[in-house]
């Protein structure tokens, strides 16, 4: 009963980020509803696009599913971005020195993500159990040291031959490349990924012990302490799994879409897993088609600058609104319903 | 004249001010006088527009005070030093003075104007000090010298003898006289007798969140005491306890900071053994109680279980020597909200498998549910239970072997019935041999269910008494501070 009622706010947010939208598109000068069907159709509109929105789909529902662990208990993990970013050049590290075969160095590669992505989010732990920081702050700062070690390694010790650029490292041998199906750029094996790291996922939160501490820790830390649960442990625990995932995703993109490390290798989508959780009211379940959505709209909103010339930054615009909207009457609801209990 | 007039504030079922009214002439020093969780603060704060009533006006020289604003009680005239001054620590105190003045800030004035006022009453503030850096009793001269630059006609004070020096207590009183010499209303919000007896010149005494009644001062200190505690009921049919060992053994322990802080508590409870934890709120009972679960570490002194020291343990440590510790913030460090009772249960069953089974956990959570008497289901999330059921709750998690069980305020806020069910599953464990140590503000509670009352006062015990010796007028006048009677 709760929840069918949480659900309500989300539909009435994106009635009126439609709505928001489709006056944002007005003043802009393209016709709103031509302007939709051809995010749409830029989206799903063929096998290739449908392909290119799933892989858009999968580093953002990767990081998404880890932010959900974090966010469960209690931490926001905000320095997701530089989990993703040191989960790639994990995974760059080791297509590029580990020799052999695909079915050798692609599992390391992705290995070598979950691990960086780990290591960079237990540094944000720590720092916050240990030292005191808080994980935004601490996450954040991180972020930042991700970002410049990207670039480093590119203009640095992983140039290409010759040239120092930063468009990027010199592209992974084609065996190391996730294989794709169809002559498209879908990989099979990074949708399994995404589709098992939900599944984790919910099986963690619905039916283990570690789940139900995350679950007290994040809800009231003190009572969590009294009855037992070690704080520390399952902190540290949280941010490696979250850290892990976004590390993943990282790999994935080095390795699947990328097949190279580039400077904005993340591209902000660490930020827009936030989104999407905080979107999901941190349902594991509900992140897979919010990000779905989120990376439809992504992906389509290309073809506004192609066909419309208008800055394909507006899909952008338009998951902002639609975030805000949520959060707003999510806000509002839960002011009225504290109003009505404390008269 | 300030006047109030059927000023009513509930929270939840609790009611905490039920229609009290209340007249004080100008000039007055007046006592408002009730034992903890009277309705006092919650007056006062309705009074200073801090908490906006449910009902009643508030009238200030014939002039209604808008309620609910504590900007609007300022400009009418109104002015309150809370228990812990609310000063912002990182200003000055130059800029905490400043803080609140409506428009254009001259400094210079202002830091003159804190000069004068402060050589007034013999403050001693540095206006360039940071609050930081000021003591208890120097951060409320600095809220008393604001208040008053605000031009304030009622100034009331909730408590504030507490954690100031002798000192700045004698300098307190004697600003307090002259200001009401000079015309203005104080209102002095207390649980101490003595300094009501030693300030004030009236009285209003409030229990259970009505006016019981006024007196002139001076007015025989037993009267007062009634009025605050109403008769006590000793029960003497305490059934007798076959008492064991000594279980917990405290000695010369030292711990906390600031007012928290106690010093030099012994202490010595017996398997069987229930020992009461009396005293104002905020005397040292729960610092005891936290240093006694391992929740916080003793400065000095020495804590013993079964005869096993437990010095520097972690809360760990503790529970596996058998201590279980039940907070009074039900929700805030006892339960999780929005975690069911089934989850609370297998939480609290702290087993180290991987998996939980949950239809086990169900009917676990079924079985406890049924043995507590809890309204909810196994489904139903903490924070949805009333007061009774979430303590039903507690005390379904509380581990079978105990050998010390701690509890703060275990019924409060708890009507009759399940007060009665806490303290039958409570004295269930006493007979098994659990030692049991408690901190109540409910002195019917403490004569009631303890074989012996332990006093504090200012975070040194000052008191070990049989329970049954001790009388309302005793207890009340020992937790007052007061040793002879």
């Amino acid at each position: 009963m709760r929840r069918a009622l949480q659900v309500v706010p989300a539909l009435w947010s994106v009635l009126a980020a439609l709505v928001v939208s489709v006056i944002l598109l007005a003043l802009a000068g393209a016709p709103p509803f031509r302007a939709l069907g051809l995010v749409l159709d830029g989206a799903v509109g063929d096998g290739g696009r449908m392909a290119d929105t799933l892989m858009s789909w999968v580093p953002l529902t990767l990081a998404a599913a880890g932010l959900v662990v974090t966010f469960v208990a209690g931490l926001w993990n905000i320095g997701v971005e530089g989990q993703v970013i040191a989960g790639a050049i994990g995974a760059t590290w080791a297509a590029r020195t580990i020799p052999g075969e695909g079915f050798v160095v692609i599992p390391a590669a992705l290995a070598a993500g979950v691990a960086a992505g780990a290591l960079w989010a237990l540094a944000a732990g720590v720092l916050k159990t240990r030292g005191g920081v808080n994980e935004i702050f601490g996450g954040l700062g991180l972020g930042f040291v991700a970002q410049s070690l990207a670039t480093y390694l590119i203009i640095g010790p992983w140039k290409r031959a010759g040239i120092a650029s930063t468009s990027g490292t010199e592209p992974f041998r084609e065996e190391v490349w996730l294989p794709t199906v169809g002559g498209t750029r879908l990989s099979p094996v990074a949708v399994i990924l995404a589709l098992a790291a939900i599944a984790v996922v919910w099986a963690l939160l619905r039916g283990t012990r570690f789940g139900l501490r995350l679950k007290a820790v994040g809800a009231n830390p003190a009572s969590a302490r009294l009855l037992g649960v070690p704080t520390e442990a399952t902190i540290l625990r949280a941010f490696a799994l979250g850290g892990g995932m976004a590390g993943l995703a990282g790999a994935v993109l080095a390795t699947g879409i990328q097949h190279k490390l580039v400077p904005a290798i993340a591209g902000g989508r660490g930020f827009l897993a936030i989104l999407v959780v905080l979107l999901a009211a941190y349902r594991i379940v509900w992140v897979v088609p919010i990000a779905l959505f989120f990376a439809i709209l992504s992906v389509g909103s290309a073809q506004l600058q192609l066909r419309l010339d208008l800055d394909s930054s507006i899909g952008g615009v338009l998951q902002g609104i639609l975030v805000l909207f949520v959060i707003l009457i999510g806000g509002w609801q839960a002011l009225h319903r504290r109003d009505a209990e404390e008269p | 004249m300030l006047e109030l007039r059927g000023i009513t504030k509930r929270f939840g079922p609790v009611v905490a001010n039920d229609g009290i009214d209340l007249d004080v002439p100008p000039g007055s020093l007046h006592a408002v006088l009730g034992e903890n969780g009277a309705g006092k603060s919650t007056l006062m704060k309705i009074l200073s527009g801090f908490l906006p009533p449910d009902a009643g006006r508030i009238r200030l020289d014939g002039h209604e005070v808008p309620t609910g604003s504590p900007r609007a009680a300022l400009r009418a005239g109104i002015g309150m030093l809370h228990q812990d001054p609310l000063v912002c620590l990182p200003f000055t105190a130059l800029d905490n003075f400043i803080l609140g003045r409506e428009g254009k800030i001259d400094r210079a004035a202002a830091r003159g104007e804190l000069r004068e006022v402060c050589a007034r009453f013999d403050f001693d503030i540095d206006p360039d000090a940071r609050a930081r850096s000021l003591s208890v009793g120097e951060r409320q001269q600095l809220e008393i010298a604001r208040l008053l630059s605000l031009g304030v006609k009622v100034l009331i004070l909730d408590e504030p003898t507490s954690g100031i020096s002798s000192e700045q207590r004698t300098k307190l009183f004697s600003a307090l006289r002259t200001l009401a010499g000079e015309g203005l209303i104080v209102l002095f919000v207390s649980h101490k007798l003595e300094e009501v007896e030693e300030l004030c010149d009236t009285v209003t005494v409030i229990r259970a969140g009505r006016v019981v009644g006024e007196r002139a001062l001076p007015c025989p200190a037993d009267e007062l005491v009634e009025l605050m505690f109403g008769d006590l009921v000793v029960s003497s049919a305490r059934p007798p306890v076959e008492i064991g060992a000594p279980a917990l053994r405290v000695s010369g322990l030292a711990a906390g900071t600031g007012r928290q802080a106690i010093t030099g508590v012994d202490l010595e409870v017996r398997a069987g053994e229930v020992v009461g934890l009396a005293g104002l709120e905020g005397s040292g009972q729960r610092t005891l109680l936290r240093v006694l679960a391992g929740l916080e570490p003793a400065r000095a002194g020495h804590v013993e279980i079964d005869g096993c020291s437990l010095d520097g343990s972690s809360y760990e440590g503790f529970v596996s020597a058998g201590v279980h510790y039940l907070p009074a913030g039900r929700l805030e460090e006892g339960l999780v909200p929005g975690l069911t009772i089934a989850e609370h249960l297998t939480l609290a069953a702290r087993l180290s498998d991987w998996v939980v089974d949950w239809d086990a956990a169900r009917s676990r959570a079924e079985e406890a549910i049924e043995h507590f008497r809890i309204k909810g289901g196994p489904d139903t999330p903490a924070d949805a239970l009333s007061g009774g059921n979430q303590q039903r709750l507690l005390l379904a998690m509380m581990p079978e072997d105990l050998r010390v069980l701690l509890m703060e305020h275990p019924t409060r806020g708890l009507d009759i019935e399940s007060a009665d069910y806490v303290w039958t599953r409570l004295l269930a464990r006493r007979d098994s041999g659990t030692a049991i140590v408690f901190s109540s503000a409910d002195l019917d509670e403490l004569v009631g269910y303890a074989d012996r009352v332990v006093v504090f006062f200012s975070g040194k015990v000052l008191a070990d008494l049989p329970a049954a010796a001790l009388t309302a007028d005793r207890l009340g006048t020992l937790i007052g501070g007061k040793v002879a009677s």
